[in-house]
């Protein structure tokens, strides 16, 4: 019973390795064209596995840039997990050890905490440790895996394909969103709201943005919170 | 050489620190019920946020970009087969760059 929510974690987990997999080798082209040594690739991937601030730090890297520039730079980037581990928090199951817990949170990543976040598994809302588990477990081998592909073998996929594929998170992302918005109008609005002020952060040029990570975090918190204000109870299904 | 390790060694404590602390530290903690629900808001705002507008640079040009996106959105609408609708995106962009471009 335990290993068959860990193999339906696996499984669920599929579109996010399908994903990561040619971002990853990106970036470990990325990392060894730069000249950045490839156990260094390697263990950023094993230890930080956040995508983009890992390859905004091995072009900071490239650059000459200062340790603790690349640092702070990678906290602000990665900040925003911040809020997916709070939320996530809550639909843990409350009996989830703090050993459990800890692990766990290593593997919240955007695509992670998003497919957790709209998954509802039949016998009970709360989400067991084995499911996480698997979940979390296919999307960190896939990006590792990855990475190895691109550090010691270069480019496996052809160009035009490498490039159709930055596409599938997003539209992963759109799988996971469509449904919601469809049948709860707060979700709807919450989406929009998110949507259009990150939009407006980076296009209108008056509105000072900040780093990606931070209008991100801003974007996201504006939705939620004009949900919780328009949308207080919660009488319909969000 | 030695620095890059170390440079790696602070991204992952960084990177760690915020995964893990309201995972850990929310456990047991009665929120209210206005904050639960602005919690309950965070993946649908975040996913928002993620989509746009960065899918339109996701892949070579933007009209690729918007194709592929257009496909999933409308697919998304009747399936929630995660698989079908990625593969969709990917070839209705890479499709539109062996027409077009």
């Amino acid at each position: 019973m335990k290993n068959s929510l860990f193999l339906q974690g696996l499984k669920y987990g599929i579109p996010i390795a399908l994903g990561y997999i040619p971002i990853a080798i990106a970036f470990g082209i990325l990392t060894a064209s730069e000249g950045i040594p490839l156990l260094t690739g390697m263990l950023m991937s094993l230890t930080v596995f956040a995508g983009a601030s890992q390859f905004v730090a091995v072009n900071l890297m490239s650059l000459g840039a200062a340790s603790g520039e690349i640092i702070l730079t990678t906290f602000i980037l990665n900040f925003r997990h911040f809020l997916m581990s709070a939320s996530l928090s809550q639909r843990l199951k409350e009996d989830t050890s703090l050993t459990y817990r800890s692990m766990l949170s290593f593997g919240i990543t955007d695509e992670t905490f998003s497919l957790a976040s709209v998954t509802t598994l039949e016998e009970n809302s709360k989400l067991p440790f084995p499911f996480l588990a698997g979940l979390m477990l296919i999307s960190f081998t896939a990006w590792n895996t990855g990475t190895w592909i691109g550090l010691f073998m270069g480019n496996i996929l052809p160009d035009i394909l490498q490039n159709s594929m930055g596409i599938a998170l997003y539209v992963m992302f759109i799988g996971l969103l469509v449904p919601s918005m469809k049948t709860s109008f707060p979700i709807l609005m919450v989406a929009i709201v998110a949507m259009l002020s990150h939009s407006a952060i980076i296009f209108i040029p008056w509105i000072p943005g900040f780093s990606a990570g931070w209008n991100i975090i801003l974007s996201t918190m504006l939705g939620a919170f004009c949900g919780t204000l328009l949308f207080p109870k919660e009488d319909s299904n969000a | 050489m030695h620095n890059s390790l170390l440079i790696v060694l602070g991204m992952a404590v960084v990177t760690y620190i915020p995964r893990m602390l309201p995972m850990v530290l929310l456990q047991n903690i009665r929120l209210q019920p206005h904050i639960k629900r602005f919690l309950s808001f965070i993946p649908f705002a975040a996913l928002g946020a993620l989509i746009f507008p960065e899918i339109l640079f996701s892949t070579e040009t933007v009209p690729s970009s918007i194709v592929g996106a257009s496909l999933a959105v409308l697919l998304a609408f009747y399936t929630k087969n995660l698989i079908i609708i990625v593969l969709s995106g990917i070839l209705g962009s890479l499709l539109y760059q062996i027409f077009f471009l």
